[in-house]
């Protein structure tokens, strides 16, 4: 009896452990003011996408992230801190870029992050910086002509876990199976080696995907709209409001136009006039 | 991390399931083959040990994302379509088996060579002698750590999570980024995995205090 007693105490002590851990979880959130602590360090780290050409790609040559999105957080930088103000990038991926905005780690996410309801709740969007749309990457010679023709049975669609195109790809074809990957590199993997009829996800991305793999191309036009939008945390009022107006600068100034110029003018099928502000 | 049990208890238990499954598959499959090298490995015939010794090294010293991956990418692009779920199984079942017939061989080796000797003066051949006196004691010899191998084993069976095969880990990725409560869906996760391991662990010991 009494051993029985031990272990259904060692079982008990070790719920009351992990549920405790779960309880102080929810109470950690960041009282400090972004916008003053960033001033201070004259440093605002974003979280970026380290795995998506075009807006966010870890050169391996010198290290660095390139990318569309990484050069204009560069030029939200310069409006907000000044001139000599420092951007630092830190990598996120659609699943850890929630909980590191929460913790601190990071004071805005930009990693093409389409601002919906849910995630509102969550945390504060800046108005959308690039409206993206969800569209199917498929090999060449793909009887797949457009996302009508992933809705059958046996039909199986990639996506990439934490993403809302999982989600919408439901509701476009709710016959297919999907498939969520943990990034775009392992999904576009699993497309080549035919573990999947199609990828989904945005438009953008998957051009990207296009121009590094010929042989691949994006099919069917987009069939949802994805606007982006910087996400801070809750209760950040100041940063937020920043944001927004170092965002009408950028798009003023006309330097908004030559970056999308400048990452997007050789993309096939990119409707350069439709992007530009 | 009640409501993430209420909101998403039929992806859980999905998930509970496909990892059972998996382990369930890799356990059996590991320890047959692991137990079959691990003999091979203490034969007195120099090749039969020679190709036991390359196939420990090889799988005990690779990453088991890695052998899954392999079976995940090159095997459906060159040979036979395989899914997410058999490829990790697969990945597993070799993974651990290369530990298994670590652990297998080091209790047939500390059974005493006189043993052996015995069995064989007796008129038993050399099969007859490992399979009714030699076997039956390293395995008690070795209830202990190879039931640290078939927890490990559990455990690893979330490396299904990378090849999309539905098991508690990828149902615990979608679940956090659906709900976005990352802390609570993988504290609920961790519960689930205690409730796999947890019963395996105390029958192992049980085994341990029946048989020694």
């Amino acid at each position: 009896m009494r051993k029985i007693l031990s272990k259904v105490g060692l079982v008990v002590a070790l719920l009351i452990m992990v549920v405790s851990l779960g309880a102080c979880s929810s109470t950690s959130g960041s009282k400090r003011d972004v916008l003053k602590d960033d001033k201070q360090s004259n440093t605002i780290t974003w979280g970026v996408k380290a795995d998506t050409k075009l807006f966010g790609l870890m050169d391996v040559k010198d290290n660095q992230i390139k990318g569309f999105e990484v050069d204009l957080a560069k030029a939200m930088t310069k409006e907000i801190l000044g001139k000599k103000g420092k951007a630092r990038f830190i990598q996120v991926t659609s699943q850890t870029r929630m909980p590191l905005l929460a913790n601190g780690n990071i004071d805005a996410i930009m990693a093409t992050m389409t601002i919906t309801p849910q995630r509102a709740e969550q945390v504060d969007f800046s108005r959308s910086y690039f409206d993206a749309g969800q569209a199917i990457l498929v090999k060449d010679g793909s009887p797949i002509k457009n996302v009508r023709d992933l809705n059958r049975k046996g039909a199986v669609v990639l996506g990439v876990v934490g993403s809302n195109s999982v989600q919408n790809i439901k509701k476009f074809a709710p016959k297919a199976r999907v498939l969520q990957l943990s990034d775009y590199s392992q999904a576009l993997t699993a497309l080549k080696s035919g573990q999947g009829d199609a990828l989904t996800t945005d438009n953008g991305i998957l051009y990207g995907m296009s121009i590094e793999n010929p042989g691949y191309s994006v099919v069917g036009g987009t069939f949802t709209k994805e606007p982006y939008g910087i996400a801070t945390a809750k209760g950040q009022r100041p940063f937020h409001n920043a944001i927004n107006h170092a965002l009408t600068k950028v798009e003023n100034s006309g330097e908004y136009n030559k970056l999308i110029y400048k990452w997007f003018h050789n993309v096939k099928g990119f409707d350069m006039k439709g992007a530009e502000r | 991390m009640i409501s993430i049990f209420q909101n998403y208890g039929g992806e859980l238990l999905t998930g509970l399931g496909q990892t059972l499954l998996c382990s369930i598959i890799a356990l059996i499959f590991a320890l047959i083959i692991g137990s079959a090298f691990a003999i091979m490995e203490t034969m007195p015939n120099k090749f039969a040990r020679v190709v036991a010794r390359v196939y420990i090294e090889v799988f005990r010293n690779i990453p088991l994302l890695v052998i899954t991956m392999f079976f995940y990418v090159v095997i459906p692009m060159y040979i036979v379509k395989i899914s997410g779920f058999a490829s990790g199984t697969v990945g597993l079942t070799l993974y651990s088996s290369a530990f298994i017939a670590e652990t297998v061989r080091s209790g047939i080796q500390s059974v005493d060579p006189g043993q052996m000797e015995g069995a064989r003066s007796t008129g038993l051949s050399y099969w007859q002698s490992m399979r009714y006196i030699i076997l039956p004691q390293a395995f008690r010899y070795v209830i202990p750590p190879l039931g640290n191998q078939f927890i490990n084993l559990v455990k690893n069976s979330s490396v299904l999570a990378f090849v999309a095969g539905f098991d508690l880990m990828y149902q615990a990725n979608v679940i956090a980024s659906d709900s976005l409560q990352s802390m609570s869906t993988y504290m609920c996760v961790g519960v689930l995995y205690l409730i796999l391991t947890l019963p395996l662990s105390y029958y192992m010991r049980h085994l341990e205090k029946k048989l020694a």
